[in-house]
């Protein structure tokens, strides 16, 4: 059994064929994880415990014969943002070192019941704030590709976990990016489905309006498996669509052929030409499968980054106001007033980019400033969607880079948070507007660093994104 | 300058956060880059436009909410699990009220 090369097909016909049970997979799997986490830190626990319990009930369901599950024995890793029961979740935070929730997250109950093993919880920016990943209390994760450079984030754990193979899928959460960029700059894919296609039951919540979880993983096949398995109607979270959920991985023909694709031309002009090079590459590999390729425009981009940063950071605000002190786990001593509990406790507990996002939440929302902040904001972003709406009359989905440059130095941008936030601008769109949109590798830098392309499609057509996105991996790997 | 030292500790105090005066310098800097990013939305014109509070989807006619059914809730040793203090099925906190 080779960890480093296994699908989530290979290891459902491996176990199948009798070559290796789920139990010696999990196992092997968690010896292979814990003897890579020294060098990238992309995981905060492994838990043998339930990974082998998990296998063991794949195991049982092979030996009766019973169809043991789309994830039958698939070795995977979950951000700790999802909640895990009886398993600590952090956040990435101090304020949750000790934290140990009472209930699992749909998305975790729906990964279990089709076999998948959970191996542990991967690192992350403190309750998913941050673009690099160096905002985790926990250390910083390294890039596996480039050990001196950030693996992006704030999924940054699970885009390494996969980059280093040590986990086949994994699960992240996206906000304005943190699934996709991480994915760009591990070379890894990574889906950030419809807002609503994933429920967010037990996703600890940074921004509602535009928190995600999604897949990432080495095959774009594999990760249209997992949205299948996670997407759909969940009755514990009012916010989840009814839409029905295609099976995506059936539809993967290759033939993307007449497909109209959109290259939005604000996209363009701001990225190192070895991204933008690569794009350029990979827009031409597309025409060569038949697609058709016009220049749009998306005129509201430029104001993204400051409408999200108001957007977000608002709703962080009110999201972040339940760490008082009072239910989860961490309290500062010596406090004589309740008062002064709550601030000490917030004030101890928090890292500083949290800090920031709090007070710039707080601001934005704060008497005489909601309607020149707030309310514009979110004019405008009607404005960033109506732009998306009008481009989708004319192309079927769009192709864009994800991030303007490849993953940077470990500290290169840590002490200038309005240049991080920037780097956003390409990702924080597709949020905004709720569409669907993911991360598909498309070459490496003379460096080797790897950049991702950008696809992103109509409300709910994940469908359409996963097959070009297939069918475009597949001209890759010649 | 968009944020005086003052408004920071204001706005610090309306979030119940702490800071030392270190953070409060720092913060303020901050944030006074970031405002001034933020001020290009006034570039832009939003003239009739409605705010969007939330993605909007089709819900397919069930609406959004499930039914209104009474299920066992998680129940009170497991709420309190994660708390710092705790008795008598309650949280505890410092005193609130002097007497």
């Amino acid at each position: 059994m080779q960890i480093e090369s296994l699908t989530i097909a290979s290891v459902k016909a491996g176990l199948l064929a009798r070559h290796f049970s789920a139990t010696e997979l999990a196992a092997e799997a968690l010896r292979f994880a814990e003897a890579g986490n020294p060098k990238t830190n992309a995981y905060l626990l492994l838990n043998p415990e339930r990974a082998l319990a998990n296998a063991r009930r794949v195991d049982e369901r092979i030996a009766r014969g019973e169809d043991p599950g789309a994830l039958a024995g698939v070795p995977l890793a979950v951000k700790d943002v999802i909640v895990t029961k009886g398993v600590r979740t952090t956040c990435g935070s101090h304020l949750l070192e000790h934290y140990i929730p009472p209930y699992d997250a749909t998305a975790i109950t729906r990964i279990e019941a089709a076999g998948g093993v959970i191996l542990g919880k991967t690192n992350c920016d403190e309750f998913a704030m941050g673009s690099s990943n160096e905002n985790s209390a926990f250390g910083p994760v390294r890039n596996p590709v480039a050990l001196d450079r950030v693996p992006g984030g704030s999924s940054g754990g699970s885009a390494a976990a996969v980059a280093q193979r040590t986990a086949v899928v994994a699960l992240g959460s996206d906000t304005g990016g943190s699934i996709r960029q991480p994915a760009s700059f591990c070379g890894v894919v990574g889906v950030t489905p419809t807002y609503g296609r994933v429920s967010r039951y037990g996703l600890t919540a940074f921004a509602s309006s535009l928190d995600h979880i999604g897949p990432f993983a080495r095959t774009v096949r594999d990760a249209a498996t997992v949205l299948g398995i996670i997407a759909g109607r969940d009755p514990c979270d009012a916010t989840s669509a009814e839409a029905p959920v295609p099976d995506y991985t059936a539809l993967l023909d290759g033939n993307v052929k007449g497909l109209k694709l959109g290259l939005p031309r604000e996209y363009l002009k701001d990225l190192t030409s070895e991204t933008g090079d690569l794009i350029l590459r990979g827009v031409d590999a597309l025409k060569r499968l038949g697609c058709e390729v016009r220049e749009i425009s998306l005129p509201a981009t430029d104001y993204a980054i400051a409408c999200y940063y108001i957007i977000a950071t608002a709703e962080a605000s009110s999201n972040l106001a339940r760490y008082d002190g009072v239910r989860y786990t961490f309290r500062s001593a010596n406090s004589v007033t309740l008062a002064d509990m709550y601030r000490r406790t917030r004030g101890d507990g928090f890292g500083a980019e949290c800090k920031r996002r709090i007070m710039l939440g707080t601001y934005v929302l704060s008497a005489g400033y909601y309607d020149a902040y707030y309310l514009k904001a979110q004019k405008v972003r009607a404005l960033i969607a109506r732009d998306f709406s009008n481009a989708f009359q004319e192309v079927d989905a769009i192709v864009a880079p994800v991030s303007p440059f490849p993953a940077f130095k470990l500290g290169e941008k840590v002490d200038d948070p309005v240049a991080m936030y920037l780097s956003d601008i390409y990702t924080i769109t597709g949020s905004l507007a709720g569409i669907p949109c993911m991360s598909v590798p498309c070459g490496a830098t003379r460096d080797g660093l790897p950049v991702g392309m950008q696809i992103l499609t109509r409300h709910f057509d994940e469908t359409t994104m996963f097959r070009l996105a297939d069918a475009f991996e597949h001209t890759q790997s010649n | 300058m968009k944020i005086t030292e003052k408004e920071v500790r204001y706005v610090a105090a309306l979030a119940n956060l702490e800071l030392s005066d270190p953070e409060v310098a720092r913060l303020q800097a901050d944030l006074d880059g970031i405002l001034e990013h933020m001020d290009r939305l006034n570039e832009i014109d939003t003239t009739g436009v409605e705010p969007m509070a939330q993605v909007l989807f089709d819900s397919g006619g069930g609406g959004m909410l499930r039914d209104d059914i009474p299920v066992p809730p998680l129940g009170n040793e497991a709420a309190l699990a994660n708390a710092p203090d705790s008795g008598a099925g309650y949280f505890k906190v410092p005193q609130v009220i002097e007497r």
